[in-house]
């Protein structure tokens, strides 16, 4: 009764926000604390340098699944709006890493650990400024060119058409970049590490994660307490009734396009920094496993798409880890199937049969 | 339910085109694909009244408010709201110049809380204006103010209902659109809803009310339209029209 203007997104968002991170600390220690036993017995070391493997790789899990976890925020936020899955999303993603390279390599000259702290910043932060807007913007424009046309069309013409985007973005890097990878400067100098129990944890690592971690959060601010955020979350669930209340529809999807494109960018940044390489077909791989991510957590929703991306970031992890890397594949799509056979709609996800 | 509403939230009076009534339709014809919903439709609403449209299932009630608001394009004639040809407007725009709707089956979001939902009908206002307009919707339906962090979703149909027009109020309409409000709602409720609306329209808000229930539409309206498969075969007083032997016989339940 007194909170009549404050627009809350939840009864009780806080307590929601809390319970969440406590359950995502505890499943990380948990990966931590299996990952050392596993190490332990089935990986040969002794408990004592289990341990330091087992924490650093847990890191790594953390900024890998960051990864899939931005990329997938983008199929599932425009799958939530015009449920469309937009195979096209991890080219994008591949697009995004291609032009931080280049922004990079143009200025570094292709020289890995850049160790002046200031000029590294600098690098950073102009790599995510240059890409975010300009693959966006593409993302935006793809929409605009092929995807609204067919907004009305039976649902396989845009599915195919994303398909057939996907080809293009693809074939057009291939044209430029040639076949095989091109090598991404290491700006972020791979030898820093904070030396914990033993564990040289990698700060690269960190820093992917931390900068996932804000964007995302950001995302969630933006969705849940702004007028164009929640105009949108309205669009996805009826966009007839939105436009009655003055939504724009054509905007608001543009505007989701837009964030999805920013945020398969600065994946795309980050991918270059961790792998140091970047090639034509990047995007499928990772594409796949994004949208696996996103079906996972439920398509449509957001917090589902993040916890599903460090799902399979932890399951790719361990298995790399324990010297399965070869079968992580093979895991990440038994777990999906076991998901969807016992909860069809993801972890978090709703049933769309509301809309009309 | 009658509430004292301070003079600055009452709705601007329109800039009122001289002799043309608020809400002008002139043979509207309107198709779903083939199908030809509306067939030259002649409507009006002079602003400050009630005026119901009744009529059987698929007469082309929804589809006549549908095509007033600009979800629905008149294939042939005309809309004119406050002297303006708005038959090809999108619904978006329409709302910014004051017509609002609360569609057929509810529509309110739901799984936003009843707070957001009504803060999505005040997208077109500015922030400024915003916490006294939801004074007013919740001074209107006190349940809404109770419920406000509750989940869209999980309100009774009668709560939903008051939802979908609070929401439809947020955006300070001058034409107010109402499809069938009082469907699925226990008897009470539905008086209930019938006050309120004529409470709104005290309150200086011009009603077009699309009903089922055509008797309680009728004791509340100014003027009354009856349609039938895509036509108007009835307009008049709603008094007259009450009386009339057909509309007793089809609509009033007598025989």
């Amino acid at each position: 009764m007194t909170a009549i203007a404050s627009p809350a997104a939840q009864p009780n968002p806080l307590s929601r926000g809390i319970r969440m991170t406590v359950i995502a600390v505890v499943a990380v220690v948990a990966y931590m604390l299996i990952l050392w036993v596993l190490l332990f017995g089935l990986g040969g070391r002794t408990v004592a340098n289990a341990f330091p493997e087992a924490l650093q790789q847990t890191v790594n899990a953390l900024s890998i699944g960051a990864i899939y976890a931005l990329i997938a925020l983008g199929y599932t936020m425009v799958y939530g709006i015009i449920e469309l899955i937009n195979f096209a999303h991890g080219d994008i993603f591949m697009l995004g890493a291609f032009l931080a390279t280049v922004f990079i390599a143009g200025i570094t000259g292709n020289n890995d650990a850049v160790t002046n702290i200031p000029l590294l910043i600098v690098l950073l932060l102009g790599a995510l400024v240059f890409t975010m807007p300009i693959i966006g913007l593409l993302n935006v424009g793809i929409e605009r060119a092929v995807y609204r046309p067919l907004r009305h069309a039976p649902r396989l013409a845009p599915l195919i058409t994303a398909v057939g985007v996907s080809f293009i973005l693809q074939n057009v890097a291939l044209t430029i970049a040639g076949s095989g990878d091109r090598k991404s400067p290491q700006i972020f100098p791979l030898d820093w590490t904070i030396p914990i129990g033993g564990a040289q944890v990698s700060i690269l690592s960190i820093f992917i994660f931390v900068l996932a971690m804000l964007l995302m959060l950001a995302l969630q601010a933006f969705v849940s307490r702004t007028r164009l955020g929640r105009a949108m979350r309205a669009t996805a669930q009826d966009q007839e009734a939105s436009a009655l209340m003055g939504v724009d529809a054509n905007q608001t999807i543009s505007l989701t396009f837009l964030i999805g494109g920013v945020l398969a960018a600065a994946a795309g940044l980050v991918w270059g920094l961790r792998f140091g390489f970047v090639r034509f077909d990047l995007g499928f791989n990772s594409g796949l496993k994004a949208f696996t991510a996103a079906v996972l957590g439920g398509i449509g929703n957001i917090t589902g798409a993040v916890i599903g991306g460090f799902i399979i970031g932890f399951i790719e992890n361990g298995a790399a880890s324990l010297g399965y890397s070869r079968w992580s594949e093979f895991l990440v799509f038994v777990i999906l199937t076991l998901v969807l056979l016992f909860k069809p709609t993801g972890i978090l996800g709703q049933l769309t049969g509301d809309r009309a | 339910m009658t509430a004292p509403i301070a003079a600055s939230t009452i709705t601007g009076t329109a800039a009122s085109v001289a002799g043309e009534p608020m809400l002008v339709l002139e043979e509207v014809n309107t198709y779903y694909g083939q199908i030809h919903a509306l067939q030259g439709v002649d409507l009006s609403v002079a602003e400050g009244e009630i005026v119901t449209l009744i009529g059987a299932n698929g007469a082309g009630k929804t589809t006549t408010l549908k095509t007033i608001s600009g979800l629905l394009h008149p294939r042939h004639g005309t809309v004119r709201f406050e002297g303006t040809d708005v038959s090809r407007t999108p619904a978006h725009l329409l709302v910014r110049r004051g017509i609002g709707h609360a569609p057929e089956g509810r529509r309110i979001f739901s799984r936003m809380s009843v707070l957001e939902n009504l803060m999505m009908g005040a997208f077109t206002r500015e922030t400024p204006t915003i916490p006294p307009d939801l004074e007013r919707v919740m001074t209107l339906f006190p349940r809404l103010r109770e419920r406000s962090h509750q989940l869209g979703g999980t309100l009774s149909g009668g709560e939903q209902q008051m939802l979908a027009i609070g929401r439809a109020l947020m955006s300070h309409p001058r034409l107010l659109l109402l499809d069938e409000p009082s469907l699925g709602l226990s008897p009470i409720l539905v008086q209930q809803i019938f006050a309120i609306i004529r409470e709104i329209n005290s309150q200086g808000t011009t009603v077009l009310l699309v009903e089922q229930n055509a008797l309680q539409a009728l004791s509340i309206a100014h003027r009354a339209y009856v349609l039938q498969t895509g036509r108007v075969v009835l307009a008049g007083p709603a008094k007259d029209v009450m009386s009339n032997e057909t509309v007793r016989k089809a609509y009033l339940g007598e025989d």
